[in-house]
């Protein structure tokens, strides 16, 4: 993977990745070995035809390798960049049992690349000829969404996304941040789902604008909830109401979705000399990176474990400690303490050693008793996971929940409430993106199948 | 009617501005305590407001603001016909509307503003109101008539004296206090009033509400930048508020996070002022 000089990165907000070069590109996609059983496409949640796409691409026929992958996949720029290939799709690669596996994820970057760049083939909307006019909502507009309502539209449904920010996009939108994401892709694969013939209706909160029942007043036949896991968490220690203590969404939102760190933005952002980034997943990478770009001069990763446990990609692991984020492992935080203006000034840790494993199979973190100590800090951020937001839930009598609040569903995807579904982190659980969008085309195909048999009844 | 479009505008005192706004949407759902997020412009910020009241019929919703940041003073310039970008809700838990007796209502500045619809439904349901405002001064005290008209009694306070009584709500509150049994309390202003009228009515063992106004961004519970100290507990002010128990909360520590951002609003401010980079 090609990347651009960490000193040069840090200081913007530009891609880091850069990506394959047409002849590397080429190059790459002749190594495939195009297996007769191909185990690569069962790696992927939306079943791309993986091998036909490398083919075309080592054949030089890019526009038909961009068809190849719209096919199941309408966001092909974006899973690209952020789908953990390593395992999925390129575990599977023969390959990758003696060597290096095909590098999958670059590849359908490259085709997705190439489209923008060419202008040429906007794979025009494939609206059927049998226009069915039946209305389709689409709660939520983050990959699980987008990924329904186009393939709904692909069915020939007519389809409304319902989001409640100013903008489309959910955790693409507020989480990723424009370094790993450029803005520019994903506003074109959603100009492309709108291309499909989809309709997306920002700043509507379903739950309280229009609640489930009056969409389907409204007349829409069947409704996919993909409102993600937008919840976050906190520790539940003293001071962290403090000021200078952010939760990783309450910091990405502020610097993706609010542009808080371009000056011509009103929304603000403060940032300390000091940041400490608490957690280990591909959240809290992104926060220490972007907190970096910020103008800290220290970024510290603290997380209880070590780092073979984080559960961040490798990949992302390497950028942050490429750009200097040092990682503080076997530190649990306990306190936050504030001067008397309210703002943070520390953060007392616990030193721990790695125990027993516990029931995830990890060894589980044992506090050293006495170990107390403290690091000094002007800003913290929390991100140690999100859980389901509750508010459509909440506001909707009857839709089954479980205690950690995700949407029960059957295997189509079905909810408890007739004509409903669900998918993505609403019902998983904070997960990733391609999965939420193997959950969407899975909801999709269902809810046609739904409509259809209404129709016939 | 385009929706978000601004029908009518009335300068209610120097910086208080209301508006009315073409928005059926929340006009035909919203209830006394719920409130909008607007966002005006590409480069604006998200700010939270209360719905001063609505009308079903005509499918508008009646703003009251008082020009305090960047995005509030941006908002006083524009006129009617002008059109909103982006406007969200109804957001945030309804007041609590149940007979209760004997309930003073108080509003605080523009405070008075998310008072009164509360104040109002409270009346139709049959308790009884007594109404206190409290402005820094006589221009500043708004909806006199309004408040006047569903209470029993309506007092008036000036931190001046230059209208009604010299002194401050909590001055009426205790004389009120003092000589007739209160059911319950709504206090709705600056935190720092809201704080001392908890103190009173926690004294006389009073139930008392505030509704909170710590800053915010998305309103449905995703940022967490709203949280606010509730007895033990952390909770959201966007979606388990904007009401709580006053005796409960953590006045305090809101008022340190209210300032989170002070610096960088006066800077922008003195922008706007220069009429420096603004759509």
């Amino acid at each position: 993977m090609n990347k651009r000089p960490v000193k040069e990165r840090i200081k913007d907000f530009e891609e880091v990745a850069l990506g394959f070069s047409k002849e590397e590109a080429i190059a790459e996609a002749k190594r495939c070995l195009q297996c007769k059983k191909p185990l690569c496409i069962n790696g992927c949640p939306v079943q791309i035809n993986i091998p036909k796409f490398i083919k075309e691409i080592a054949e030089s026929k890019f526009s038909d390798a961009i068809k190849t992958l719209k096919e199941t996949n309408s966001l092909p720029g974006i899973c690209g960049r952020v789908c953990p290939q390593e395992s999925q799709c390129e575990m599977f690669c023969i390959l990758g049992k003696k060597g290096k596996p095909i590098d999958i994820g670059t590849l359908e970057r490259f085709a997705s690349d190439w489209e923008i760049q060419s202008q040429k083939s906007k794979v025009k909307s494939q609206k059927l000829e049998t226009q069915k006019p039946i209305k389709m909502a689409v709660v939520g507009s983050g990959p699980a969404g987008l990924t329904c309502a186009g393939e709904l539209a692909k069915m020939g449904y007519e389809v409304t996304i319902f989001e409640s920010l100013h903008k489309p996009g959910g955790v693409l939108r507020y989480g990723i941040p424009e370094f790993r994401m450029p803005r520019d892709v994903l506003d074109r694969e959603i100009q492309y789902v709108k291309d499909l013939g989809v309709q997306i209706r920002c700043d509507v909160l379903i739950g309280r604008t229009y609640t489930v029942d009056e969409l389907f007043e409204q007349g829409y036949k069947a409704i996919f909830i993909g409102s993600g896991a937008g919840y976050p968490q906190f520790l539940n220690i003293e001071g962290e109401n403090a000021n200078g203590v952010y939760s990783a969404n309450e910091f990405l939102t502020r610097a993706n979705l609010m542009k808080a760190h371009d000056k011509n933005y009103h929304t603000p952002i403060k940032i300390g000399k000091r940041v400490g980034v608490i957690g280990g997943g591909n959240v809290a990478m992104d926060a220490a990176r972007v907190a970096l770009r910020l103008g800290a001069e220290e970024v510290y990763l603290i997380y209880r474990r070590t780092e073979k446990e984080m559960p961040a990609r490798e990949e992302e692991k390497e950028n942050a400690k490429e750009e200097g984020i040092q990682f503080k492992i076997l530190t649990q935080p306990i306190k936050i303490k504030t001067d008397v203006q309210g703002w943070v000034k520390e953060l007392e840790c616990l030193q721990m050693e790695l125990g027993e494993p516990d029931e995830s199979g990890r060894r589980r973190p044992v506090p050293i008793e006495g170990s107390n100590f403290s690091i000094p800090l002007d800003t913290i951020v929390i991100a140690i996971g999100q859980t389901p937001n509750p508010l459509i839930p909440s506001y909707t009598p009857n839709l089954k929940t479980e205690k950690k609040g995700t949407i029960v569903i059957d295997e189509n995807g079905a909810t408890s409430i007739e004509g409903v579904f669900a998918g993505g982190d609403i019902v998983t659980g904070a997960a990733t993106v391609i999965e939420a969008m193997g959950a969407g085309r899975k909801a999709a195909k269902a809810m046609d199948e739904y409509v259809r048999n209404k129709v016939k009844r | 009617m385009k929706p978000n479009q601004i029908l009518n505008k009335k300068e209610l005192a120097p910086s208080i501005k209301l508006f009315d706004i073409y928005a059926p949407d929340i006009a035909k759902k919203c209830l006394p305590g719920n409130f909008i997020i607007f966002r005006l412009h590409e480069y604006g910020e998200r700010i939270p407001l209360t719905i001063n009241d609505w009308d079903r019929q005509k499918g508008t919703i009646r703003i009251i603001v008082q020009e305090i940041g960047r995005a509030t003073k941006e908002l006083g310039n524009m006129n009617i016909g002008d059109v909103i970008l982006n406007l969200m809700g109804p957001l945030g838990k309804s007041s609590e509307i149940d007979r209760f007796g004997k309930v003073v209502c108080i509003g605080g500045g523009v405070g008075t503003a998310v008072i009164y619809p509360i104040a109002k439904a409270l009346k139709e349901k049959g308790n009884e109101i007594i109404g206190i405002i409290g402005a820094k001064t006589k221009e500043l005290v708004i909806l006199e008539d309004e408040m006047r008209k569903i209470s029993s009694k309506c007092y008036i306070t000036t931190d001046d004296g230059s209208y009604g009584k010299k002194g401050f709500v909590t001055d009426a509150l205790n004389e009120i206090i003092s000589s007739q049994k209160i059911d319950r309390v709504i206090a709705i202003g600056p935190i720092m009033m809201m704080k001392k009228i908890s103190e009173i009515t926690k004294l006389h063992s009073i139930p008392t509400i505030v509704s909170l106004n710590p800053i915010m961004i998305d309103g449905t519970g995703m940022c967490g930048g709203c949280r606010v100290r509730i007895g033990n507990q952390t909770k959201f002010a966007c979606v388990d508020g904007p009401e709580f128990d006053a005796h409960k909360v953590d006045f305090d520590e809101l008022l340190h996070r209210n300032n989170r951002f002070a610096e960088e609003e006066k800077d922008s401010c003195k922008l706007l002022n220069q009429g420096g980079k603004d759509e």
